[in-house]
């Protein structure tokens, strides 16, 4: 067993839920509203130094009952020593945790694919869309158990969605590193990336849009 | 080489002259294809392999990879293609100009293949219309060059009297490139994917 588990249960009580050891992982469960305060503590106190943050990813359960748990795989660069920490998040409840991306800049795209394929939101983040799919996707999110497996619209609908989607609008200034360059940029180019625009799905029996 | 005369009877100088033109204007199109490489996946390696020195695209006049849609007369759709790339390959499809045609390569452009999944369109033809498909998961250099034969003598049968195989037919008012039951019904599982039916 990992002996930051230990130091976690001594900091930090019963926000420790369970710990047990996995295939030789050492696996936390953590209370959903102090996740952050103990992600900051294991990755800034002297001793733990979880400084890498490999993956955040969920797992939702085939027995519906059980809760959808996120998942951070953390990494020691100094002490060369993994770490997995969950977060429960019941599905009654709001599936909602907060954002990593103030401890880990890394946070930012791993917290947007958990977004767009469990529905999770993380408070907080920047910059939260779909990373995976695009932005007018609306047949919900693809990784749940009760999605299924060929999408929820028929075939046609589908491909007219896609097919209407502005391949262009997915990129935020960020995202295309063009933040500061932005003023040699088209006027139209410029304006449409100020506002924000993404693609708008027309209605089945209108034009184009 | 028979012509198709869409005027009805002609006299004997007219269809010599007009098959003359169609043998010459036919030759130099079949052997100086540029193709616009669309590749997605691992037929895309298989398509390198193709025009690679062991087999040797240059042989069929297409040294030349077009990698803009604007000088490029086959669009080569190497690779599965998903929903979010579909706006993709339409566009670059609209930007080709005529005379331009389609080759879907391997079985996930062709029909899915085993991704008969959300994310997945089910065969390129959906999207834009194709004129040679090739088979295969991926196909060997040998498919494809097979497939470009196949499309040469496609080529070499058509007629520059007959307008209509050059009319363009962008996206209709819904934005489909045919009517959706026609989607659906190509869109429909086949083989091993009718057992897929797990949804929980």
């Amino acid at each position: 067993m990992n002996p930051s588990v230990a130091a976690l249960r001594e900091r930090f009580g019963g926000a420790v839920t369970r710990s047990f050891e996995s295939c030789g992982d050492t696996i936390v469960h953590v209370d959903a509203t102090r996740a952050i305060e103990i992600l900051r503590w294991l990755k800034d106190t002297p001793g733990q130094d979880y400084n890498y943050l490999a993956d955040i990813t969920a797992v939702e359960h085939r027995d519906g009952e059980r809760p959808i748990e996120i998942v951070y795989e953390l990494f020691s660069l100094t002490r060369k020593v993994p770490l997995r920490v969950k977060v429960e998040l019941p599905k009654a409840e709001e599936l909602a945790v907060d954002s990593a991306v103030p401890i880990w800049a890394g946070a930012n795209w791993l917290e947007r694919e958990v977004f767009d394929m469990f529905g999770v939101t993380f408070r907080g983040h920047p910059d939260l869309r779909r990373i995976l799919m695009w932005e007018t996707y609306a047949e919900g999110y693809p990784l749940r158990k009760d999605f299924p497996l060929r999408g929820r619209f028929s075939r046609s609908e589908q491909v007219r969605q896609a097919l209407n989607a502005n391949p262009e609008a997915h990129y935020s200034m960020e995202e295309l590193a063009i933040a500061n360059v932005a003023h040699e940029l088209p006027a139209e180019i410029r304006d449409r990336l100020a506002r924000g625009q993404r693609g708008v799905i027309p209605d089945p029996e209108g034009g184009r849009g | 080489m028979k012509t198709v005369s869409p005027h009805g009877s002609e006299n004997w100088l007219t269809t010599k002259m007009t098959s003359l033109v169609d043998w010459g204007v036919n030759w130099g199109r079949a052997n100086s294809l540029w193709p616009m490489p669309f590749g997605t996946a691992c037929c895309a390696i298989e398509f390198m392999a193709t025009a690679a020195s062991r087999f040797d695209l240059a042989r069929f006049g297409m040294e030349r990879m077009s990698f803009s849609p604007r000088q490029a007369d086959v669009l080569i759709c190497a690779g599965r293609l998903p929903f979010k790339l579909a706006p993709v390959i339409r566009r670059i499809y609209d930007q080709m100009p005529q005379p331009k045609w389609v080759i879907s390569m391997g079985a996930c452009a062709s029909s899915g293949g085993i991704f008969d999944n959300y994310a997945m369109v089910q065969g390129i033809d959906t999207v834009v219309p194709v004129d040679v498909y090739v088979p295969g998961c991926p196909p060997r250099p040998e498919g494809l060059l097979y497939g470009i034969g196949l499309l040469q003598k496609k080529i070499k049968g058509e007629t520059f009297r007959d307008a209509a195989i050059r009319e363009e037919h962008p996206l209709d008012r819904r934005g489909l490139s045919m009517a959706p039951e026609r989607i659906d019904e190509l869109s429909e599982p086949f083989g091993n994917s009718v057992h897929q039916t797990r949804s929980a």
